[in-house]
């Protein structure tokens, strides 16, 4: 077994273990940090596969997120209220159902902005990612219908059948399972030879024409699924929070999705979860002390960036395998 | 014709490269492209794989013409380059390599395993860890995963230790008794041109001799290859 497969189980029995234990003596207030960190970690699982693998700086996840986000908390408030939502159809609150379509739907967008960004590339490609996501940010503050500004609560949490999903470990574990087979998604599609086209096109994009792979195809590709991924992960981040607001849509939330992998490890199958632990701790520890929290978070992704280019788990693991 | 370039003008930005450039190819033919350093035998190849497409003449693959079509698709049809300076791509292992490129057919791992044995025994190495020879192993190999109706080889044996030439020599020689049309260019006559079956040699620029290597004289030597 690998020293980063070690780190990796660590961080996986970790990450189940604290919420378990904060169970067991009655503090609750960390099993909502803990779904917090697999939320995040999930949402940067997708922007891993786009970014780590694909190369593709997408400073635009943030409208994935959202719009996961808002597919939870729109198919819950008709769902709550019973009125149709288009063609008839009504709301729900089943989590499964309201996943799908949060997949569907941010995978649908990441194909559409795909197509149009990934004509570009370099600094252009995150301009226009961030142009997107803007204009999906805007448009949910102007739309009424939906709490615009102030965004739209979730009275109830949404159900899953056979757990209650009101008690914080319920919806942790569920979190937990979706992260879990997430990771294992993202390592069977690095393991895959569409994996290694997408590799092999970040690392030389004319090379891996003259083999016979069209760069595009397979970015966008990546990208639809990403966005998939990373929008599944709004959904839970709603009933999370039980609230979606535009919030979650603004590039800072694109920003701190990079700022995650970053600090985990670019590429890396548990970077995103390491990077996510790291961060939420951060604001959790430093922000009882001060307001400022951001600036130290500045100097310590100023640090993994200058020192440690592996992130996390490149500092513990040693040898990065990121070309 | 396999292969069909015809009077071919190519550019890099404003400055010309390429000046009238002729070659043919039939179906299970080994081609050398010679010429001294600097002559356009990679900038003919380069225009042959569209990655430099020529502003003028006309380049046709099994009878279709290859002008405005992407570098990918031409790889599709069947051209095969093994670029110089034999790159891989350094953050993926040898196995990875090897199945980003593979399309169906009659080249697959086992075969080119077969082949190039040290691969198989490198499979989930880095391709960057890898010595020079196997390198370049590994870039015939991905050429080939692709199955290719035209191998290209842009100096596959340059730089490389006596003994790794002599096994690249000899997966050549077995890929054209194999029947795989073979476009060459390397700068060790002496195994080039018992392998080829015609030469084309370049000269600033322009193709301006064509024959068989039996017809290479001293004088033709001379001329365009000093040597």
């Amino acid at each position: 077994m690998s020293r980063e497969t070690v780190v990796n189980l660590i961080l996986a029995v970790l990450l189940l273990a604290v919420p378990l234990l904060a169970n067991a003596v009655g503090q609750p207030f960390y099993i909502t940090l803990a779904t917090r960190i697999a939320i995040l970690a999930l949402a940067a699982t997708g922007l891993n596969l786009a970014l780590g693998l694909g190369g593709l700086v997408s400073f635009g996840h943030a409208a994935f997120f959202g719009i996961g986000g808002y597919a939870a908390g729109i198919l819950a408030t008709h769902g709550f209220s019973g009125d149709p939502l288009i063609f008839g159809l009504s709301g729900t609150n089943l989590m499964p159902v309201i996943w799908l379509v949060a997949a569907v739907t941010a995978g649908l967008a990441g194909l559409a902005i795909g197509a149009i960004s990934l004509r570009t590339s370099g600094v252009y490609f995150i301009m226009i990612t961030l142009a997107f996501a803007q204009m999906v940010y805007y448009f949910a503050v102007s739309w009424p219908a939906y709490g615009g500004e102030d965004g739209l609560s979730i009275l109830v949490r949404n159900q899953f059948p056979g757990v209650n999903s009101m008690r914080p470990l319920s919806f942790f574990l569920i979190c937990y399972v979706v992260l879990l087979v997430s990771i294992g998604l993202f390592a069977l599609i690095r393991a895959s030879r569409f994996g290694s086209a997408l590799q092999a096109a970040r690392q030389n994009p004319v090379r891996v024409a003259t083999v016979g792979i069209r760069p595009f195809r397979i970015r966008l590709t990546a990208f639809a699924i990403s966005a998939m991924m990373t929008g599944l992960a709004g959904a839970l981040f709603a009933d999370l929070n039980r609230f979606v607001s535009p919030s979650m849509l603004s590039w800072h939330m694109s920003g701190e999705l990079i700022v995650l992998i970053i600090l985990g490890g670019t590429g890396r199958l548990f970077g995103p979860l390491a990077g996510a632990a790291l961060y939420v701790i951060i604001e959790y520890a430093l922000g009882g002390i001060t307001e400022r929290w951001q600036f130290f978070l500045g100097l310590i992704l100023l640090g993994v960036v200058l020192f440690a280019r592996g992130g996390l788990l490149g500092f513990v693991t040693g040898k990065a395998r990121h070309g | 014709m396999l292969l069909e370039v015809n009077d071919i003008a190519t550019y890099y930005g404003s400055s010309q490269a390429l000046f009238g450039v002729d070659l043919a190819l039939d179906e299970g033919e080994v081609l050398a492209l010679m010429g001294r350093n600097g002559m356009g035998k990679s900038t003919t190849i380069r225009s042959i794989c569209n990655l430099n497409p020529p502003k003028s003449g006309t380049i046709n693959f099994a009878g279709t013409s290859t002008s405005r079509q992407p570098a990918f698709r031409i790889a599709r049809w069947g051209i095969g380059l093994v670029p110089e300076g034999r790159r891989c791509f350094a953050a993926l292992t040898v196995y990875e390599n090897l199945i980003a490129a593979a399309r169906p057919g009659r080249w697959t791992l086992e075969r080119v395993n077969e082949l190039f044995p040290r691969l198989s025994e490198r499979r989930n190495q880095l391709s960057q860890t890898l010595s020079g020879g196997e390198q370049q192993m590994l870039a015939i190999g991905r050429a080939l995963m692709t199955n290719p109706r035209l191998l290209i080889l842009d100096e596959a044996t340059e730089g490389l230790a006596p003994v790794i030439r002599q096994d690249i020599w000899r997966a050549i020689r077995a890929l054209k008794s194999d029947g795989l049309s073979i476009l060459l260019v390397d700068k060790t006559l002496s195994e080039l041109l018992p392998v080829a079956d015609r030469c084309v040699i370049l000269e600033n620029g322009r193709s301006v001799w064509s024959g068989e290597p039996a017809s290479i004289d001293d004088a033709v030597k001379d001329r365009y290859l000093g040597i």
